[in-house]
């Protein structure tokens, strides 16, 4: 395979250009954290960014930050932690999930083109909800830019939102210029024991719905608690509610959210247990056991993850962890078999979500589709739109809808 | 823009009028078909009155079948379509075209379902934004953006304009808090994009339409995120003896990791009109005023309340007042509501820009904006959104004399060249419409216009929904499609190859 290596956006825009003029698939990848989800793409050339990096912009007053796609984001974390700031939706490290990428551990493009958030995209939105410009060249090999540096624009289409999640299959990323927030002074996590999914699931809307403004809110059921934190937490189902912001006032909610569940026992988890354990469930820790037993990422009301993942149960053998208030299910599916026409049927009689495979392996990937299908007029509106940024097809072809 | 270009009106569309009328009649009967000029009067103009257009003919359906079947109709005879929510829009959003079906979606106006666990609302787009946030106060909830326009603006509206409000900073923008929608395409297919579920399984469409300005399908259902109401709110009002201390107070405010709920700065000549119309009690002797509101748990307030004070005292602050009961913190706001009436009140004509720049610029383009008032001979009064850097400049002036109403239009044109030229944007609220559309160039190059008009082109391939409005240019489909292909080397045959 050969790899481009651009250094900069006249060189992106070139090997696109003449990709686009061949007709030549090119896999588009940052540090390929994530190359391994989706279909498996055919390709004899990669359009490799990882060497388009570093930071252009950052004004931690004016909440913004402005980086080259390639730029790893633990740089971009590593400046922000300097200044007490953050990248408020908390996005995923694939890598202990998967395996694979370099040390670096992925990059700002890459979070963006696969919309790659955490357990704080509950209260402060996705990475997408953080874009607010970008640079971009399109399957055409065409140069193009949308959106700004500021966070009130309206000023045309937003591309941003359509780029983010896109997965490199519209347009290849150059630069971004996210907003960037304030970083919790301090955090304590309160663990609900002993509930089971249900009781997890109403205990955690309770939560929500009230004043205590919880920022992650996920439930371990038992069998999977225990393997948290090296084993800290013991075996009993923990339902944990993540509590940031200054000192007197997470005390104060703590207290608050307490008074909820009188009835319950509850743990308090200090600061640093606390980011430990939220790192653990934002990387899919417990299902990062080196195999490639197939694992789902689902999406579905919160209301409605513990039906279907007991639903799921009774007809194929998994274990499930939740994340968002019970509305995102992690799922690995003990049998080896991925069970995706049962899953996928399961998310329609449940109100509508997505379920996408995250780790498979190639040949499964290629045999069942790994995004969430479409139909009818929203397919065709989705292959209209690939097809206005792409017309020959040549960015990670296939790797989203079937070819 | 007062000789403002709209498209050609069709002369076959028009030929064809009374058909027209009458088929409307078969698809939605009754009273939601409006063809009498004394009855279309009253939808000839939205927000920006200055510009009136009689439509072809009005139709309020009341179903999404209907919404379907009119759209398809229109789509197979090459009829324009203009959306229109409750008319509010500041930019000429709904302006009618004189070809063109004026589709209003006023009367879907329920509410289908609050759902308190999943924290959402499943609403009609003509319900209002305020009427969500009625919906769920008895629980205590709210929903978070809120446009001042408020009372009157639709839901369906605010995800057409991407609306925004006071809140913004904290809470986020619309596309910041739609879940999912229901939408009818140009040619007449109903999709659902999102739910009650987070992100989406494909493509973000749902944050393609939010903000396109009824220019790529027309909402049927939107579903809202509702938030518990904070516990308290309160207030600060700040006085400063300069726009430059104002705005570094904002910037120590940020810089000290705090987000305040609301964040509004007003200048001299607002503070003087605002004043002397609601009589809220504001300083007359500062050159900018600074409100502060934050919201939380009575802790978190009290602490912060403590901090921002100290803030605006190394600031120079010549005025701090802070909000000791819900009444007062309501008094501070008081005049800031009022800018825009106060400001009418001291002039016959007002009009207001909207334009956002990154906040630190504010100083050198408040100073921009009274070089260009002495140019043009006319006021401005500034009320700016310190939190996210969103500018209303209101310029004033009078329609009665001639030409003003051309020379206001200039300055503001030259204050959102301004804006650009700084760092900032063209819109940050209102949108582009009419209005700014023949401003976009300032904004983006050739290569910009043609990539989102060719999101439009896998919408609505005819350009039958709401022609005239955000793009200066129409450009052919299939001419933005030909694709210019150079077979040839390989590119940087040097670089070392693996």
């Amino acid at each position: 395979m050969t790899a481009f290596t651009p250094t900069t956006t006249e060189e992106v825009r070139e090997v696109v250009a003449w990709a686009a003029g061949e007709g030549a698939p090119l896999e588009v990848l940052g540090h390929g954290t994530k190359r391994d989800i989706g279909r498996p793409i055919q390709s004899e050339h990669a359009l490799d960014l990882s060497r388009l990096g570093g930071i252009t912009l950052y004004e931690p007053n004016e909440l913004v930050l402005g980086a080259r796609a390639g730029t790893p984001i633990a740089e971009i974390e590593a400046l922000l932690g300097e200044h007490g700031q953050q990248l408020a939706f908390e996005p995923m490290d694939y890598r202990p999930l998967l395996g694979g990428g370099n040390a670096s551990g992925g990059t700002l493009g890459g979070v963006v083109a696969a919309n790659v958030s955490g357990p704080r995209r509950l209260k402060a939105g996705a990475a997408r909800d953080h874009v607010l410009g970008i640079h971009a060249v399109s399957g055409r090999g065409e140069a193009f830019k949308s959106g700004g540096r500021v966070v009130k624009n309206v000023t045309g289409y937003d591309l941003s939102k359509g780029l983010a999640g896109s997965w490199g299959t519209l347009a290849v990323l150059t630069d971004i210029v996210v907003k960037v927030l304030p970083a919790a002074e301090t955090e304590v996590t309160l663990a609900l024991r002993g509930l089971l999914d249900d009781a997890a699931t109403a205990a955690m809307a309770a939560a929500l719905g009230s004043s205590g403004e919880v920022s992650a809110a996920a439930h371990l059921p038992q069998g999977i608690s225990g393997t948290m934190l090296g084993g800290m937490l013991g075996d009993e189902s923990a339902t944990l509610l993540r509590l940031e912001g200054f000192g007197p006032s997470v005390a104060y909610r703590a207290d608050l959210l307490k008074g909820l569940f009188p009835q319950a026992r509850i743990d308090e988890i200090d600061a640093d247990r606390s980011r430990a354990i939220w790192r653990e469930v934002r990387d899919c820790v417990p299902f990062a056991d080196g195999t490639d037993k197939p694992v789902w990422r689902v999406s579905v009301a919160p209301s409605e993850g513990h039906r279907l993942a007991l639903a799921l149960r009774m007809q194929a053998p998994a274990m499930v962890f939740y994340d968002w208030q019970g509305g995102l299910i992690w799922i690995r599916m003990e049998g080896g078999d991925p069970e995706a026409d049962l899953l996928r049927a399961l998310i329609r009689s449940h109100g509508g979500g997505h379920a996408t495979l995250v780790r498979a392996s190639p040949s499964m990937r290629a045999a069942v589709g790994p995004f969430e299908p479409q139909e009818g007029a929203l397919a065709a509106l989705s292959a209209r739109l690939k097809a206005q940024f792409d017309p020959n097809g040549i960015l990670n072809p296939g790797r989203m809808a079937g070819a | 823009m007062s000789g403002l270009t709209m498209p050609k009106p069709d002369a076959a569309t028009l030929a064809r009028r009374a058909e027209i009328v009458a088929d409307m009649r078969t698809i939605v009967p009754g009273e939601g078909v409006v063809d009498r000029v004394t009855g279309m009067r009253a939808f000839e103009t939205d927000g920006l009155t200055a510009y009136r257009q009689l439509p072809l003919v009005v139709v309020l359906p009341e179903t999404v079948r209907q919404v379907s079947r009119i759209l398809k109709y229109c789509n197979e005879r090459n009829i324009r379509v203009v959306p229109r929510g409750a008319g509010t829009s500041l930019s000429g959003g709904a302006l009618p075209l004189e070809d063109a079906v004026l589709l209003v979606m006023s009367r879907f106006n329920r509410i289908l379902e609050i759902d308190y666990e999943n924290r959402v609302v499943v609403a009609q787009p003509g319900v209002t934004n305020l009427g969500i946030t009625h919906a769920v106060e008895a629980e205590g909830f709210y929903y978070a953006p809120d446009p001042s326009s408020q009372i009157a603006c639709s839901i369906g509206g605010n995800v057409a304009e991407n609306s925004g409000g006071v809140h913004c900073l904290k809470y986020g923008l619309t596309t910041n808090n739609v879940l999912g929608i229901e939408m009818v395409l140009m040619d007449g297919e109903v999709i659902r994009l999102g739910g009650r579920h987070l992100d989406s399984g494909g493509y973000d469409l749902l944050g393609l339409m939010t903000g396109s300005e009824g220019l790529l399908g027309v909402v049927t259902e939107v579903t809202v995120r509702i938030l518990k109401k904070p516990e308290t709110a309160r207030a600060l009002l700040i006085g400063f003896p300069s726009s430059e201390q104002a705005g570094q107070c904002v910037a120590d405010i940020i810089g000290a990791g705090i987000i305040p709920g609301g964040m509004e700065m007003m200048d001299r000549p607002a503070i003087h009109a605002a004043e002397d119309f609601v009589h809220a009690g504001y300083p007359l002797d500062c050159e900018a005023l600074l409100i502060v509101e934050l919201d939380g748990p009575p802790a978190e307030v009290d602490h912060l309340i403590g901090a921002v004070e100290q803030i605006a005292a190394n600031n120079g602050s010549t005025v701090c007042r802070i909000s000791r009961s819900e009444e007062e913190r309501l008094t501070f706001w008081a005049g800031r509501k009022a800018a825009f009436p106060a400001v009418g009140r001291i002039s016959p004509d007002y009009y207001c820009m909207d334009g956002t720049i990154p906040r630190k610029e504010l100083p050198r383009v408040l100073a921009g904006m009274r070089d260009l008032s002495e140019k043009y001979a006319l006021r401005v009064a500034n009320v700016f959104h310190a939190g996210d850097g969103n500018l209303h400049p209101l310029i004033l002036y009078d329609a009665n004399k001639p030409g003003e109403l051309e020379k206001a239009e200039a300055f503001g044109a030259d204050i959102l060249r301004l804006c650009v030229q700084v760092g900032g944007v063209l819109t940050g609220e209102h949108g582009v419409g009419v209005e700014k559309r023949d401003l976009m160039g300032e904004m983006f190059d050739q290569a910009d216009l043609d990539q989102q008009m060719r999101v439009k082109c896998a919408f609505d391939p005819n350009h039958l929904l709401n022609p005239g409005k955000v793009f200066p240019q129409l450009r052919r489909c299939a001419e933005l499609g030909r694709m210019h292909v150079h077979r040839g080397q390989m590119p940087f045959p040097d670089i070392p190859r693996f």
